[in-house]
Formats: C-alpha cells, sequence, structure tokens
C-alpha cells in the first residue's frame, strides 16, 4: 500500500512524472488547469502505487510526495 | 505510512523561475538533499550565479550570496578564506563557469580552493533566450548560431571537466546526467561525494551534470530528454575524472 | 599611541589595517602599490590571517565581495588601470551594502598610463566609477601618518554605514618613508557584530542573503532610496578637512594628497611676501567638504584649485563656491607633479588681474 499526493498548485504541467511511472498510473489531469495555467498531474488507480518515487525523482518542481 | 519522498527542509517552499520541465529544478533540489542528509543546512554557504539560476538565494534554506556573472568561484573563495568550516558551494551554468568565469573556475581549481562547484551544463544561455553557449554543441542551433555553431566562426566546446582534471588542485571532478531516474540518483551520489570532499579539506571540486533546456532547445520535456542523451552525452562523456578521495581511500 | 617608526605610506596603509581588525587581503600585483601587498604577505600569515593574490583584479574584487559578505574587515589595494577592473565588483559590493576597503594608489592615466603620481581617478572614485546610483567613502591622506590614521576610520565608517571605503593615495605618498604611529590593535571581540553576514544559519535563524538583484523596480527604488538616506547622513556627520590661513586669506587654494603638501609652502612663500593667501584641503573627497569652501567664499576674493589632473575636483569647488567668487585652476598631469613656486607664480598671476 503506497499513496502519492500531488501539489496541483506548483505543477508546471512538463510531464516528465507520467514517462517513468512504472504502473503507467501518473497522467496528465487535462480536465483540470491549475492557478498557473497548467494541466497538473495526478494519479489514477492509486491502488496500483507501488511507492518507488520515480515520478517524485525526476519531478524538477517538488510536486509528488510519496509515502509507503 | 512513512514518507518516502517529500520536500527536502534545505530546499525553500516557493516556485522556481525555472521554465517547465527544465531539469535545473531536479539539480537544484538534490543539492538541497545532500545538505540534509549530511546535516550541513545550518553550516552551508551558497553562491548564486547569474544566468538562469540567478534566483537560487531563493530556493536554499542556508545562507547564499549572490555574485556577478562569472565570480562566484571567487565570492565562495572570499567566504571560505573567512569561514573554513562552513560548507561553501556554488551553482553554476555554463555560460557563467565556462565562458565569462573561466578564469575564476581555473585558479579556484589550481588553487584547490577547498569548495564544491555544482555545474550546470546545458548547452546553451537559457535566461537571455538561448544564444551559444561555449558548451554549445558543433552544429548547434541557438539564437546566435542561427545556422549552426560552425567550427570555422565559433570554433569547438569545451569540456571542462576533462580540461580542470588536468590540475593537481582538482581533488574531486565527476560528470553526471539528470535525464533518468538512475542518473539522478548517480547525481545525487556525485554532489555528496563532493561535499564530502570538501568536507575532509581535500581541495576543488565540482560536479557537471548534464542538464536541459527544452525552451531554447525547442523541444517538449520528454524530447529534451532524448536530445541530451543523444547529442550531449557522446560530446560530454559520463564518468569520474579526477578522484582524490577514492585514491587516498584504497 | 606607540613610539614612531619610520616605514614607507603603502606598508603604514598594511600596517594599520592589520590593527583594525583585517585580516583578509585579497590582491593583483600593480606598480606603484606593490609593497602593500608585499607587507601584507609577509605579515598576515604571522597574525592568523589570510593574503591571497588573486588570478586578476576582477576575481580579487570578487573574493573581497565574498569576505565581507562573510563577515570580514577585508582590503584590497590596486593602482588605477586595476581599479578601472575592479569597478564592476565596487558596484556590487555598494549594491550589496557591504563594507569594506580600497586603496587606490593612483597613477597617471588614461589606459596604461605611467607610474608616476596622479590625481586624474578623482571622477571615479567620487562620481560613481561602475554603474548605478551608489556612493564611495573617499579619503585622501597627504602624508605616511595620515594614511595610517585614515585606515582605521576607513574601516569603522565603512562598517557604521555599509558600504565600501576608498583611500587614495599616489606613489609619491605610497613610497615615501616618513615616521609613523600606530593606534593599539583591535582585537577580534571588539569589532562590530554583523547579524546580516553568511557565516551558517546553525539552523538558528533564517537565512541571510547577499544580493543587489532586485527586479522589482519599487522595491529596488525603495532600498536605492534608505541608501540614499545613509549617503545623506554622511554628507551631514562624515565631512574631514584642515584649514590652513584661511581666516583673513584672499586667495584660497583647494588642494588634496600629496599636491596639498606643496601647496602648503606655496602659502607660506606667498605669505613671506605679505600676500594673504590661505589653503583648504579636503580629507574626504566625498563627502565633499563643500561647506566650509562655501563659507570662505564670504570672505576670500578667489579660489585656486591645484590638482595633478586636468582638472576634476575643481569642479566640485565650483560647485562649492556657487558663483560667490572665481574659481581658477592650476594642475600637471601625466605624472607631472605641480611645483612650489609654479603655485606661487599661478597665485601671482590671478591676484594681479
Amino acid at each position: 500500500m503506497a499513496r502519492v499526493t500531488f501539489r496541483a498548485d506548483r505543477c508546471k504541467g512538463c510531464g516528465l512524472c507520467t514517462t517513468v511511472c512504472p504502473k503507467k498510473i501518473v497522467i496528465m489531469d487535462t480536465e483540470t488547469i491549475n492557478e498557473k495555467g497548467f494541466h497538473p498531474a495526478t494519479v489514477i488507480e492509486m491502488e496500483k502505487c507501488i511507492g518507488c518515487a520515480m515520478c517524485a525523482t525526476i519531478c524538477p518542481d517538488c510536486v509528488i510526495k510519496v509515502e509507503r | 505510512m512513512e514518507t518516502v519522498f517529500d520536500r527536502p527542509h534545505a530546499l525553500s517552499d516557493v516556485v522556481t523561475n525555472f521554465c517547465p520541465g527544465c531539469t535545473h529544478g531536479i539539480i537544484t533540489r538534490l543539492v538541497a538533499e545532500v545538505l540534509d542528509e549530511l546535516g550541513m543546512e545550518g553550516k552551508a554557504v551558497g553562491v548564486a550565479p547569474v544566468g538562469c539560476s540567478v534566483m537560487a538565494y531563493n530556493f536554499y534554506e542556508c545562507d547564499m550570496q549572490e555574485a556577478a556573472h562569472g565570480r562566484a568561484p571567487a565570492v565562495a573563495t572570499g567566504i571560505k578564506r573567512v569561514h573554513p568550516e562552513n560548507l561553501v558551494f556554488t551553482y553554476q551554468g555554463d555560460g557563467d563557469l565556462a565562458a565569462i568565469g573561466t578564469a575564476e573556475t581555473v585558479h579556484a581549481a589550481a588553487r584547490s580552493e577547498n569548495i564544491t562547484i555544482i555545474f550546470v551544463n546545458n548547452a546553451i544561455y537559457g535566461m537571455t533566450g538561448g544564444q551559444m553557449a561555449p558548451t554549445s554543441l558543433v552544429g548547434q542551433v541557438t539564437q546566435t548560431t542561427p545556422y549552426g555553431r560552425k567550427v570555422e566562426d565559433q570554433g569547438y566546446p569545451i569540456r571542462m571537466s576533462e580540461m580542470l582534471s588536468t590540475l593537481e588542485g582538482s581533488a574531486y571532478i565527476e560528470r553526471v546526467a539528470v535525464d533518468s531516474v538512475p542518473n539522478i540518483r548517480k547525481a545525487k551520489a556525485a554532489i555528496k561525494k563532493a561535499f564530502q570532499c570538501q568536507l575532509d579539506k581535500k581541495g576543488f571540486s565540482l560536479v557537471e551534470v548534464l542538464s536541459t533546456c527544452p525552451t531554447n532547445w525547442g523541444k517538449s520535456p520528454e524530447e529534451a530528454l532524448d536530445w541530451l542523451r543523444e547529442n550531449m552525452m557522446p560530446q560530454y562523456p559520463l564518468g569520474v575524472y579526477c578522484d582524490k578521495l577514492s585514491k587516498e581511500g584504497e | 599611541m606607540e613610539k614612531k617608526v619610520l616605514m614607507k605610506g603603502n606598508e603604514a596603509l598594511a600596517e594599520a589595517a592589520m590593527r583594525s581588525g583585517c585580516r583578509h587581503f585579497f590582491g593583483y600585483p600593480i606598480t606603484p602599490q606593490t609593497e602593500l601587498a608585499a607587507y601584507m604577505a609577509k605579515q598576515m600569515p604571522k597574525r592568523g590571517g589570510t593574503f591571497l593574490q588573486a588570478e586578476s583584479e576582477v576575481a580579487a574584487i570578487n573574493m573581497v565581495y565574498g569576505a565581507a559578505g562573510a563577515g570580514a574587515r577585508v582590503m584590497t589595494s590596486s593602482s588605477s588601470p586595476g581599479i578601472s577592473l575592479k569597478q564592476e565588483g565596487i558596484s556590487y559590493i555598494a549594491g550589496a551594502d557591504l563594507p569594506c576597503v580600497i586603496i587606490n594608489i593612483v597613477r597617471g592615466g588614461p589606459g596604461l598610463g605611467g607610474i608616476q603620481p596622479a590625481q586624474s581617478d578623482y571622477f571615479q572614485a567620487t562620481k560613481g566609477g561602475g554603474h548605478g546610483d551608489y556612493r564611495l567613502l573617499v579619503y585622501a591622506p597627504s602624508s605616511v601618518q595620515e594614511m595610517a590614521d585614515l585606515v582605521g576610520v576607513a574601516f569603522d565608517k565603512a562598517d557604521t554605514y555599509r558600504m565600501p571605503a576608498m583611500i587614495m593615495g599616489d606613489g609619491m605618498l605610497g613610497q615615501m618613508m616618513e615616521p609613523v604611529s600606530f593606534k593599539e590593535p583591535i582585537a577580534p571581540e571588539d569589532l562590530p557584530q554583523k547579524e546580516w553576514a553568511t557565516c551558517g544559519t546553525g539552523m538558528k535563524r533564517k537565512k541571510n542573503i547577499i544580493n543587489s538583484l532586485y527586479l522589482t523596480p519599487d522595491e529596488l527604488e525603495e532600498l536605492n532610496d534608505a541608501r540614499l538616506k545613509r549617503y545623506e547622513t554622511i554628507l551631514k556627520d562624515e565631512v574631514l578637512f584642515e584649514e590652513y590661513q584661511t581666516e583673513d586669506a584672499e586667495l584660497i587654494f583647494v588642494a588634496y594628497g600629496t599636491i596639498a603638501r606643496i601647496v602648503m609652502s606655496s602659502v607660506n612663500t606667498l605669505r613671506e611676501q605679505g600676500i594673504k593667501a590661505g589653503l583648504i584641503r579636503p580629507i574626504t573627497l566625498w563627502p565633499f567638504p563643500s561647506e566650509i569652501i562655501n563659507q570662505r567664499a564670504d570672505s576670500a576674493k578667489m579660489f585656486l584649485t591645484v590638482e595633478m589632473s586636468q582638472g576634476q575636483m575643481v569642479e566640485d569647488v565650483r560647485l562649492a563656491v556657487n558663483g560667490k567668487k572665481p574659481v581658477y585652476f592650476y594642475g600637471r598631469n601625466g605624472g607631472m607633479v605641480p611645483e612650489q613656486e609654479a603655485i606661487v607664480e599661478e597665485a601671482k598671476k590671478y591676484l594681479q588681474k
């Protein structure tokens, strides 16, 4: 059981996190626009998260917190 | 649940001025993570350069000084000579370190100044809008090499790590990249080793980090990582160029 | 006061600096200030300090920036062409509100010029040699003793106002030997505390930032205006000058540094001939002693400014006199020094008009 949380307001929408997730559960939330004007990253199917922190490691903006 | 990843304490809770997908943000964070792990935030003094990381004094929780363009190693020298017990580091880009500040860089290494330089090489001037850098590749199109960098006109890119490792004063020099998660982890280990080199009073240490500039390269953040791997890595091979720590430890 | 010792001006500057608590010196070789650096190189290691010969004047002044930001009393010295190279750093030091002491043993210019004494860097020192609105405290000693004394003043005032101070001499002052006595050394614990310095937070306070970058115009203006307020206090409180026989003088010379000594002899010669001459010798070039010059313009008939330049300080004398009386100029430049008799003749020329 692991959990990722995104500070959506800090996300610059670069999408790098989505390229490294081994479970392919990190996506860009095209339904939402944050206050910076970007589609922020988010997670789907949280139960699949293994807490590897790959997404957080490559995030240039410290948007992601990972718990396990 | 246990937190396995969160913002390091030494990294201020502010939004950086870096463009989306620019790997400067990763490198900035890695330095803070290492400060945390070494327990050195309270002892550290950082020097910010002129370039994309000009605002770096806002990004760290430790004491900071802002230097004039290229002069960060001289400023760091002044700080270190006053407070040898402090951990003094600079964070500089390629224009700052390898063009206008080449003399300061070379002589800090030659003196074996006991400071650590984090050298971010993205082969372009980012802050001013994408001009040719001393590390721009042959053929690379920039604002000031619109037909590509030509050897006849602009000469060759400088390999700083190789050049500095010829100096007896250099104690630890490694080139890393932040294009992938494994490489990011290696980059962090290199930064940690460089700081340790300073704490052990071994002398000048520098970590060259190959970084992206999606905005001025005209690529998506993901494409920029590919471009770094395909074009920068052959010109700038990753690896340890100088390591007095391990040698003496053997 | 200790007993007097015979010493070169350049060495006296160095000795006085160390006694003022300066333990960090960064420089680059240039004539005619070399004795200062050599003295520092010899003495600093013995007194637990740092002497560092940098790769350039540019690097040296930026090392000064770093060390000043780290809270140290720090000095650099150079001569005209080297001071030109340091201007970028001086602007940053002023912009970051850092104290330090810069020595300029002025030589003839422009360009490489020569190595003989000159006063042609007056504009550079007093009107802002680098970019931006800023000032330096500028001291102009005229003897080896005064060189030693003003170093202590310069360090103190630089700390008080958090700004760079400059001492302007020339090769003649720097290399001449005169008896000099020094103050007792300041104990490190008696130096001013600098709570703004970067020496590590120790996780006990918020971080300190040494910086001159402010991208928001209203913030930058506010900081610049706060600095201007300090400058206004300095203009009021920190003016130093010497007057010689000005009370009843018809002609008042204005001269500083080396040349003021020669002018003093000219005043004596003129007095012997029954001519009422006097001298105002600015000791601070910024803040300039405008008030006394303006006051004396009520009683004197004319002013004659003598400089080892084509006429730089004379502009400030004219501003101070403000049209009340004529202000004449006599100068030699390029390393030539006005002679005592020539100054006397020049004075007579204007008095006979």
